[in-house]
């Protein structure tokens, strides 16, 4: 634990002072909501559509810091440092998903504003509770399986590639049950206020199953 | 039983791709001692030391280290080995001194280990800098903090002394050095320098093992060949 | 890489595999009625649903020997994976095709969203079409096992978690043949269709084996043309996205 503790300071200490990742993260998931408004023609949405543009923004914006996820490791020598150090690797994947799930906090925290300003109809108060929920458990997958994801895409020659390209498939069950649970909530009219449970059963079974599969498997990915 | 030696290698060899980076390497260095590794560029130093360092598999042959088979026992060797590899191993965006309290922070020593260390070197009064605002030399002796900070028996040292000025490779030679008492394996551009303080020395061409043994047995005509 | 002889059987295999898919066959076209409601094209079914749960077996059974790789570190272990990772794509390639047809035939179009076997499929063929480029992107030999079989890991238990997901977001608005317990068919039906799993299943075996023997043939192939040569045989052989 105070080995994932340190190298999630120095994540964010590094981003912090580099501002590299997260601010691109929020433009682009701001950018992505601005362009849906003229590719679907519309000045609101809401309900089901409104849930697959945003779990679609916070996908392509996840991707950005995914991508990033472990620049600095293998440019600066990082994986060596830690690789060096007589630690449990599973820290390493701790601290990274703990970092990624944080970006995504804050994008959303900016992101969910910014869509209720420009598409969405229903008005955020009621729905808020609801939507904390689904994001909180959406937020777990992306940053499970991107973390996953970007470990093995990092040794690869073409790792932007491959990280998506294995990280949009991956994630599909979990955007699925995403979009779902947000979709019944986000209705203009007779919203109800909890999202649907058999999604939020999905997503959470989905977020329980690769979350311990990552921590199997993640000290495989660092060897070497 | 007699202590383990520090280092053992049987045979070792590693590929990348079609060719071999090392073949056929065998060395054992007592504690205390120091292995001069000379060769020219592309001869094999690094990928020994990445090797001894547990960063690399052997893929054929054994590697063992304080008596520990690689890769196997590498969790129990690698708190008592030091590397100062080419690459500082350092954020460039981070200050000497964070630098330095994350990698004390991972091997579990005490901070107040690393105002010492930066002391050692000389960088305390600019340890509050980023890395990317250093020169060279500067970034070397972090480096060298580094790599000593959780005072390691085994030193693994890819030419310690490069961009550094005669007056900083005095301040790291009672670090690094052979005054410091540790096991140590240098490669070094300047082949005199590292048979004058070595015990043994590996010269490596392509991968295989040119001569191994007592420095003395390298004559200046073997080392023109080796680098010829 | 060892003297394992994967031919030992096959034979015996392969005459096993035919018996039974010729059996089906027999049974598809003279034995099995004709559906009330989609006629003869229904007959697909007896093709398409083998074919599509035997590629997904595939696909977990590819992560099981996964498991066994990164236990032991034995290539032999890496080497099954990629066979029967490599051997499902095919097999659900086909369960694709056979079930597009399906869907134009009695749905009247070449894609349908609301049949979850087919849709599942789509994604996991999609994902696990990203296990080459992988592996040849990979240079190391033991990285690219290693890496392959961490893929093979998360992708093999993605499969029934995406089955879940997929067939709850479909509506069945649709008669289904075959519920996932297979309990509304007719029983002459039901034989048939067993008849056919166990074919299908029979050629996955068979194939595997198949292209275990002669990947192991081609090594030891090599070896020996090494050992003639008196080439170092330790050495990796050159780049290539498949283990040996």
């Amino acid at each position: 634990m105070s080995t994932a503790w340190a190298v999630l300071r120095k994540d964010l200490r590094l981003e912090l002072r580099s501002a590299e990742t997260l601010p691109a993260m929020v433009l682009f998931a701001v950018v992505t909501i601005v362009i849906f408004h003229f590719a679907l023609n519309r000045d609101t949405i809401q309900g089901q559509e409104a849930a697959g543009v945003f779990v679609i923004a916070l996908l392509f914006a996840s991707m950005l810091g995914i991508n990033r996820l472990f620049v600095a490791e293998r440019e600066q020598g990082g994986f060596d440092g830690f690789l060096l150090a007589p630690v449990d690797r599973g820290a390493m994947l701790l601290a990274k998903a703990s970092a990624l799930y944080l970006f995504l906090v804050v994008l959303e925290v900016i992101a969910v504003p910014a869509f209720k300003l420009f598409l969405l109809q229903p008005g955020l108060g009621r729905p808020l509770p609801g939507l904390i929920a689904v994001l909180a458990l959406t937020n777990l997958a992306l940053s499970v399986i991107g973390t996953l994801v970007s470990g093995i895409a990092v040794h690869t020659r073409a790792r932007d590639l491959i990280g998506p390209m294995i990280g949009l498939p991956l994630l599909v069950p979990a955007l699925i049950a995403s979009a779902r649970a947000a979709g019944p909530i986000l209705q203009a009219t007779h919203a109800p206020a909890a999202p649907p449970l058999r999604w939020v059963g999905t997503l959470a079974l989905y977020d329980l199953v690769f979350a311990l599969l990552a921590y199997a498997v993640f000290d495989f990915l660092l060897e070497e | 039983m007699s202590e383990p030696p520090a280092i053992e290698l049987r045979s070792v060899s590693r590929w990348f791709g079609e060719r071999a980076a090392l073949s056929d390497v065998s060395v054992s260095l007592p504690a205390g001692e120091t292995l001069a590794v000379l060769g020219r560029n592309g001869a094999g130093k690094s990928t020994l030391l990445r090797i001894l360092a547990t960063l690399l598999r052997a893929q054929h042959g054994s590697v063992e280290l304080f008596g520990e088979p690689l890769p196997r026992g590498a969790h129990k060797v690698r708190g008592r080995l030091g590397l100062l590899a080419h690459d500082p191993l350092l954020y460039r965006e981070l200050t000497a001194r964070e630098n330095l309290t994350y990698h004390a922070r991972l091997h579990r020593v005490p901070l107040a280990r690393v105002e010492e260390a930066l002391r050692s070197v000389q960088m305390e009064r600019r340890g509050d800098e980023p890395v990317r605002t250093y020169s060279r030399g500067m970034v070397q002796r972090v480096a060298v903090a580094r790599a000593i900070l959780h005072d390691p028996p085994l030193l693994l040292l890819d030419e310690p002394r490069a961009n550094l000025d005669p007056a900083a490779g005095e301040l790291i030679e009672p670090l690094v050095g052979r005054a410091s008492g540790r096991t140590r394996v240098i490669t070094s551009h300047d082949p005199r320098a590292a048979l004058a303080e070595a015990d043994q020395v590996l010269a490596l061409k392509d991968g295989k093992v040119a001569h191994y043994g007592d420095p003395a047995v390298l004559t200046d005509d073997a080392l023109k060949e080796l680098y010829a | 890489m060892r003297s394992t002889t994967y031919g030992r059987g096959l034979r015996s295999l392969s005459l096993l595999t035919v018996l039974f898919i010729a059996a089906a066959l027999v049974m598809v076209f003279f034995y099995a009625p004709l559906d009330a409601e989609q006629g003869f094209v229904q007959k697909i079914f007896y093709i398409h649903v083998p074919l599509a749960i035997v590629s997904l077996c595939g696909f977990v059974f590819g992560g099981l020997m996964a498991i066994g790789y990164l236990r032991t570190g034995d290539r032999a272990w890496d080497m099954r994976s990629y066979v029967a990772i490599h051997m499902a794509l095919i097999f659900g390639i086909g369960g694709l095709i056979s079930g597009s047809i399906w869907a134009k035939a009695s749905w009247g179009h070449w894609w349908v969203w609301n049949e979850p076997t087919l849709v599942s499929f789509l994604i996991v063929i999609l994902l696990f079409c990203t296990y080459q480029p992988l592996r040849f992107s990979i240079e190391d030999p033991e990285r690219q096992a290693r890496y392959a079989s961490v893929f093979a890991i998360t992708c093999g238990a993605f499969v029934p978690l995406n089955f879940i997901a997929v067939s709850q977001a479909t509506q069945f608005v649709h008669p289904r043949v075959l519920t996932l317990t297979g309990a509304h068919l007719p029983p002459a039906m039901g034989v048939t269709f067993l008849v056919s799993m166990i074919g299908i299943t029979l050629l996955y075996a068979t194939l595997w084996k198949y292209e275990m023997a002669a990947k192991n043939a081609r090594s030891q192939l090599r070896r020996l043309r090494r050992t003639l040569l008196g080439e170092d045989l330790d050495r990796p052989y050159g780049r290539s996205a498949a283990p040996l």
